[in-house]
């Protein structure tokens, strides 16, 4: 009985995937800010989040901002969770990063360029997958869209990840949005 | 009715028996020693302590009976992630000192075959080393030898609470030799694969609490080209 019951059954959402023209599977996670945002670590800060975080100072991490974030699919439903790192540390070089956890599925290992492109977005590549991930290689590209912003310079927005990952890890693929115009049509 | 007598009881001492065999399997023990003891490369070694309580920051889906950490932490409920634990920590060196940041993302996976003494959990470790750069630790662990020398014992105990020393490999793959597989991601680290180990110490547990005092450590193999631009 012990093989036929599964004693863990990891909940699934179907993925919505769509596939970019010149090859590659496009999908866009995306986390919605403030809800969404578990950690910020950063030194000096004064709001720490969650309340009564305890981060080292700036003699421990320097520059390094530590954030975590519940990621959701295109459907606005949570799949899995995700840390940033970034830092502008001179003896590693500044760097922007992200770890993407999909507990069904696999973990991606995400390298971002620190200069932005003209239109204001991040591109970036896969540089290590798990499971599901594991033989894919591809780009990423990560923008933040500001939904509200009040008069306290609160702002509401998110932060979007649209990955295009095609099989065979190494290979050169076009940074999703850059091929497809549907692709913001699909929004 | 006896033969039903006879029947319901012989059921039972065959469960029994079962679970016995189970609990008790001999075949089933982990490993104390590290698989990469005997490699050549140099090592980098962690250690951090494995009290949710004691970290910068432990959630889960915030009904275990581990507290989370800080209080108002976001919990993990929603039904994709309600199996999934997150611990930031510090990372120590061997003289205690802080070398580094680890953010953990422990998941139940759903090899877990309890007939094989297989608990186990996908873990990735998302590393940070100040002056040195970026990693991602990638492994599967297996928490069988750990729940029945620690968390069982714990329950049955009288005072709902474990004392001893335990100590254990908890890496089992996905590398061939039951090792973690890690990638460089910036800094001196970058572009680089290696192997890595994670091993757990614990002194005391409660069945009411969770863990009371206990270490994990994590043994990362550097290649020669980043090791020798430490």
């Amino acid at each position: 009985m012990t093989y036929s019951v599964q004693v863990v059954d990891l909940h699934r959402e179907a993925s919505h995937i769509s596939v970019q023209a010149n090859g590659g599977n496009v999908e866009t996670f995306r986390a919605e800010l403030p809800r969404d945002r578990i950690l910020v670590g950063l030194a000096g800060q004064e709001n720490a989040l969650p309340a009564g975080l305890k981060w080292p100072g700036a003699d421990v991490f320097g520059s390094l901002q530590a954030e975590l974030f519940k990621i959701r699919d295109r459907n606005d439903v949570v799949i899995g969770v995700a840390s940033r790192l970034a830092s502008a540390s001179e003896e590693t070089g500044p760097f922007i990063e992200w770890v993407v956890h999909l507990p069904a599925r696999g973990t991606v290992y995400l390298q971002m360029d620190v200069a932005p492109s003209a239109e204001g977005h991040r591109n970036g590549s896969l540089t290590a997958g798990t499971r599901e991930f594991e033989t894919l290689g591809g780009s990423v590209r990560e923008q933040f869209i500001t939904v509200i912003e009040d008069e306290d310079s609160n702002v509401d927005g998110r932060i979007e990840l649209i990955t295009a990952f095609v099989g065979t890890l190494g290979d050169e693929v076009v940074p999703p949005g850059d091929e497809v115009g549907s692709l913001d049509d699909e929004e | 009715m006896k033969y039903a007598i006879a029947l319901v009881t012989g059921m039972l001492i065959g469960a029994a028996l079962f679970v016995a065999g189970m609990y008790f399997n001999p075949f089933a023990e982990q490993l104390t020693v590290s698989p990469l003891a005997v490699s050549n490369d140099e090592h980098i070694n962690f250690t951090y302590t494995a009290v949710p309580g004691e970290t910068l920051l432990y959630t889960d889906h915030g009904e275990s009976i581990i507290k989370t950490h800080p209080d108002r932490v976001a919990e993990l409920w929603e039904p994709a992630v309600v199996d999934t634990r997150i611990a930031v920590t510090l990372l120590n060196n061997s003289r205690g000192q802080v070398a580094g940041l680890g953010i953990k993302f422990s998941t139940d996976s759903e090899q877990t075959a309890i007939i094989n003494s297989k608990v186990l959990v996908n873990s990735t470790w998302h590393i940070y080393v100040p002056g040195q750069g970026t990693l991602l630790v990638d492994q599967i662990e297996n928490y069988w030898s750990y729940l029945r020398e620690v968390v069982v014992p714990a329950r049955w105990s009288s005072g709902d609470a474990w004392k001893g020393a335990f100590f254990r490999i908890m890496t089992r793959g996905p590398g061939a030799l039951g090792t973690a597989r890690v990638t460089g991601g910036n800094g001196n680290f970058a572009g680089i694969s290696s192997e890595a180990v994670e091993s757990l110490t614990a002194r005391a547990y409660s069945a009411t609490l969770g863990p009371v005092s206990m270490d994990g450590g994590l043994t990362i193999t550097l290649p020669q080209a980043a090791s020798g631009s430490e």
